[in-house]
């Protein structure tokens, strides 16, 4: 009876959950598309999101670019495949790795300060004192940081895709003696727009996701320090655990054999 | 649970008779703990009603449910009125431009400086100019005793009692008719409790504002109230001015004001 009685309250948890991040999503997406808009707390988002994460972004996908072209030398060096590795660069850089590293990193830098922030807002009554003064939260503290999340990381992620590629070919010329223009080539010749729109779709999502969860954690945190501890690790594990779910879906709509 | 997708209906005009804020059979439970339990309580336009009792006996939840920060399960709220509980978010905006409430840790706005914390409702409930809400601002302050220079620190550099002036400024920043505070003395010595209950009370006056307090602070109720009401396990169980208070026989209200541990009001270990 008590086992029972567990699964049905672990059901009942779950499902409470979901409805719960469900409804907040609607929240977020009307109180994205309607008037008032806080421009100037948008602007300070992006600056948060975009600019103040270019650094993190731009070393992670430069050294995973430099890796795979590396790796990929190596590895297909076994079945004498070893001019595939521009190729391999491109593919991988675009459609893989700078959408799922610069996603991962946002959602470490960005995912966890959001919950962090509004964590704090909300155990020291912060968000209570905006709905006095007149102020919807959903308006002032999250559509500013959603719109940033969903507009900042497809940037981040075509800087990050240029210089990926660009670690790509240091590597290749300068480690793995390529000639330049014959690898400049190859990777021209290989370019397909499809690679880096589904990126930047990713990348889209990916930052949608990232404020999301952040926000809601912070917002709906309580009980101090612990709650806002929990509530930024919760944040930062269903955010990257989330990327990496719809990467595949995302994949699998873009390339579905 | 879509309210937020509601539009707004039209607005009633008060009448004159009508009580600044009425609370009828108003329930609320979270998970198996009853909080309030049947409050029904009435405020008239221009009194200050302070609300006592211990730790845990429903008093932020019932604030709380007036500010529609909490959904009560059952009764009705309203404000000169208009029944605040269905309203949708723009109407509640609305009414919520005429209170103005200072929070028991003041919570302050800390990524901005004093005078844009008081200045707040003013530039984005009223769109005011920035020059012209930093004047309001600063007025404010002097009003609550505190100077010019303040005006550009942030919240983390005052102490406990300057945080609930620039709290107290803030609140009475947009001229509002209802102004709620919560424990406005917890965690200040006694001196500056008393000046703080003295800002309230000439800050009240000043603004012809309806008040409503919380606390439990004997000494503050006595100062601030008109007429004081005390809640017990979720009711109101004695209402009555400040000269009544004394001279009352209930026993659960001496107990209170005695600061007794022996009585009717048992604290279990638990709580």
């Amino acid at each position: 009876m008590e086992f029972i009685r567990l699964i049905g309250r672990v059901f009942i948890n779950f499902f409470e959950a979901a409805g719960r991040l469900g409804i907040f999503t609607l929240k977020v997406i009307y109180s994205c598309l309607t008037p008032p808009f806080y421009f100037k707390q948008l602007f300070s988002q992006f600056l948060e999101v975009g600019f103040y994460s270019l650094p993190v972004v731009a070393l992670t996908t430069t050294f995973a670019g430099m890796v795979i072209a590396l790796q990929t030398y190596t590895g297909f060096a076994r079945v004498s495949a070893e001019g595939a590795v521009s190729m391999v660069v491109w593919i991988a850089v675009t459609r893989e790795l700078a959408p799922v590293m610069a996603g991962l990193m946002v959602a470490g830098r960005i995912g966890a300060s959001m919950a962090a922030e509004l964590g704090t807002m909300r155990v020291t009554e912060q968000i209570d004192a905006l709905t006095t003064l007149s102020t919807d939260p959903f308006k002032y503290l999250i559509s500013p940081r959603v719109i940033a999340g969903l507009l900042m990381l497809p940037i981040l992620v075509l800087i990050g895709d240029v210089l990926g590629i660009c670690g790509g070919y240091l590597i290749g010329v300068y480690k793995l003696d390529f000639n330049a223009t014959s690898y400049l080539v190859n990777t021209w010749n290989f370019m397909k727009p499809i690679d880096v729109i589904s990126g930047l779709v990713k990348a889209g999502v990916f930052g949608f996701i990232i404020a999301l969860m952040g926000c809601y954690n912070g917002f709906y945190s309580k009980g101090g320090a612990q709650g806002v501890g929990t509530a930024t690790t919760n944040a930062v594990v269903s955010s990257s655990i989330l990327i990496l779910v719809f990467n595949y879906i995302i994949t699998e709509i873009f390339f579905r054999t | 649970m879509f309210s937020f997708l509601k539009k707004s209906t039209k607005k009633t005009i008060p009448n004159g008779h009508v009580p600044k804020i009425k609370m009828t059979g108003v329930y609320k439970t979270f998970g198996e703990k009853n909080v309030l339990n049947g409050v029904d309580l009435e405020i008239k336009k221009g009194e200050s009603l302070v609300i006592i009792g211990g730790s845990g006996t429903g008093k932020s939840v019932t604030l709380k449910c007036i500010l529609g920060l909490l959904s009560p399960d059952k009764g009705s709220i309203k404000i000169d009125g208009e029944d605040v509980l269905n309203m949708s978010p723009h109407e509640r905006e609305r009414i919520n431009k005429q209170i103005g409430m200072l929070f028991q840790g003041a919570a302050l706005f800390d990524s901005m400086s004093v005078w844009e914390n008081v200045a707040f409702g003013l530039l984005q409930g009223q769109k005011m100019r920035k020059k012209a809400a930093r004047a309001i601002a600063i007025e404010k302050l002097a009003q609550v005793g505190l100077t010019e220079d303040v005006a550009d620190m942030y919240p983390a550099d005052l102490s406990g009692g300057m945080k609930k002036r620039v709290g107290l400024a803030r609140a009475i920043a947009t001229n509002p008719e209802i102004i709620f505070f919560d424990e406005p003395t917890t965690g200040l010595d006694p001196i500056m409790s008393d000046v703080i209950n003295d800002l309230i009370v000439s800050c009240v006056k000043k603004l012809g504002a309806t008040a409503l307090t919380i606390t439990h602070d004997m000494a503050s109720a006595r100062k601030i109230a008109d007429r004081i009401a005390m809640l017990y396990e979720g009711k109101i169980i004695w209402i009555g001015t400040v000269k009544e208070i004394e001279k009352t026989t209930n026993p659960y209200v001496r107990q209170f004001i005695a600061g007794s541990a022996t009585g009717p009001i048992h604290i279990s270990a638990k709580e």
